[in-house]
């Protein structure tokens, strides 16, 4: 399979890339890792003019402890994130979801910017960042602004990003409580068919957020206000599903996706309460 | 557009069209035809190769973004001529293979492994090579294999 034809620069700095984006306007793309665009076009699903190659900025990759906050730079690899000491003793649920995305093959490519910027509501990135209650931090014409994790997929692959906008930075509290990862698939290799990630927040509450169960990455909010109106985990978990319409697809039905929730969302909260992670 | 790069520690400059992929690059540019495609998905791991010493799947990377880079495909393992990398070595001993399709994607995926785990235990074996698949062994011989290529102790019935 081979894509269209399309055109392409590699960028050299944040700058230019935001140049060539304004430049080429809405028949630009960028390229990070291209572990979910480059499939995408070998299917000819997607086909951009022009590819803006962004994957060589190494000034955006990094993992950095600033006071109580983790940064990470977009163009940081999952690899790297997987074996940073700064994330694994800071964030260690972003070091270990980090080290569970694909098989290694994808993990030396794929970026976390990618990962955040596709917007798809299957990847396992997305939602560690939802439940650290994270900030995603774009550059563009307009110069940066911040975006809070909640407001930033606004739809099926559609984020807060604007086209001739780049994703520069993703900015998490350090978390020293504990934590649960849990995925769901059939074949190691693969997207969860339902995940779901607990956090053990420093303000005391737990934050609850789910893969694969609606048009984006989300919170699962009726779990949440249930926990903090005092619920068990197991009352807590058997409304994971409320009010969310998971996709049928080849590997589940709605009604499965929404059972898994469940007891994924119950694992999840067990494994928090009992100090683990 | 012009990339260069240096495969099997020989620089190649070409010109390439953008969307030409790396393991098209590879096997019909340069005719290194050992990397196979199998998938075409990004699935099952036989075109793995390394760019700079670390496996990618190379049905999944673009030529261009390869450009200055150094890549080391399954013809650039051994030392010489006569002789074998310590992976295939390993494998040929093992018996990790049958019909071969699979090999060179599973060696190139088993030497970056043992990189980043030169003594890895037996599953750390079967969850660094889970992006790469294997129709005939049941996999059992090439855990072995790279067991054995790392040094260390090679089960006599694996546990799954
Ligand atoms: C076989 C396979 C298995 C996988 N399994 C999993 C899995 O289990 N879990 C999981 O979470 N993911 C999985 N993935 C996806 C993988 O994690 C991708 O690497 C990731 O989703 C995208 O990152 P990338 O750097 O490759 O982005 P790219 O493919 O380069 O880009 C993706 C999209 O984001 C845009 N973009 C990229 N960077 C930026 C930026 N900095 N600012 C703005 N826009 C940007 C691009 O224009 C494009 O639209 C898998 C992929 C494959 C091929
Ligand atoms: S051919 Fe590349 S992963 Fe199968
Ligand atoms: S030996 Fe035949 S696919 Fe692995």
């Amino acid at each position: 399979m081979i894509p269209a034809t399309f055109d392409y620069r590699r960028a050299d700095s944040v700058a230019d890339a935001l140049a060539l984006l304004h430049e080429y306007g809405d028949e630009a793309k960028l390229l990070a890792g291209g572990h979910s665009l480059l499939p995408l076009m070998k299917l000819r699903l997607a086909t951009p003019q022009m590819l803006v190659d962004v994957g060589r900025l190494g000034q955006l990759s990094y993992v950095r402890q600033e006071g109580d906050e983790v940064a990470i730079g977009a163009l940081t690899r999952h690899r790297d994130l997987e074996v940073s000491e700064v994330a694994r003793h800071s964030v260690p649920v972003l070091a270990h979801v980090a080290g569970q995305v694909g098989d290694p093959q994808v993990r030396h490519r794929g970026t976390i910017g990618g990962s955040i910027a596709h917007g798809d509501p299957a990847s396992d990135l997305p939602a560690v960042v939802l439940a650290l209650g994270g900030t995603l931090v774009v550059d563009g014409p307009g110069g940066r602004r911040e975006i809070p994790s909640t407001e930033f997929f606004t739809g099926f692959l559609e984020t807060a990003v604007r086209p001739d906008e780049m994703l520069v930075e993703i900015r998490v509290a350090s978390t020293a409580g504990g934590w649960s990862f849990q995925k769901f698939n059939r074949r190691a290799q693969d997207w969860a068919i339902v995940g779901a990630v607990a956090v053990a927040a420093a303000d005391g509450a737990t934050r609850v957020s789910l893969v694969h169960m609606g048009a984006t990455p989300l919170r699962a909010a009726a779990t949440e206000s249930a926990l903090a109106g005092g619920a068990t985990p197991a009352e807590a978990a058997a409304v994971a599903a409320e009010g969310l319409e998971p996709p049928s697809d080849a590997n589940a039905s709605r009604e499965y996706r929404r059972h898994l929730a469940e007891v994924l969302v119950r694992r999840a909260l067990e494994d928090v309460s009992l100090g683990h992670g | 557009m012009r990339v260069g790069m240096t495969v099997n520690g020989k620089a190649h400059e070409q010109e390439v069209e953008p969307r030409l992929l790396l393991v098209h690059y590879l096997r019909d540019v340069l005719g290194l035809t050992g990397t196979n495609i199998g998938c075409d998905t990004t699935s099952c791991g036989a075109c793995t190769v390394l760019l700079d010493g670390v496996s990618v799947k190379s049905c999944t990377v673009l030529a261009v973004q390869a450009d200055g880079a150094s890549v080391t495909t399954i013809e650039g393992l051994a030392p010489g001529p006569d002789q074998l990398h310590p992976v295939q070595q390993a494998f040929r001993e093992h018996h990790g293979l049958q019909c071969g399709y699979c090999t060179p994607g599973m060696v190139m995926a088993a030497t970056s492994l043992l990189a980043e785990h030169p003594h890895p235990t037996e599953q750390q074996v079967r969850e660094g090579l889970e992006g790469n698949l294997c129709r005939c062994t049941g996999y059992h011989n090439i855990v072995k294999a790279v067991l054995a290529a790392a040094g260390g102790e090679v089960p006599k019935e694996p546990v799954a």
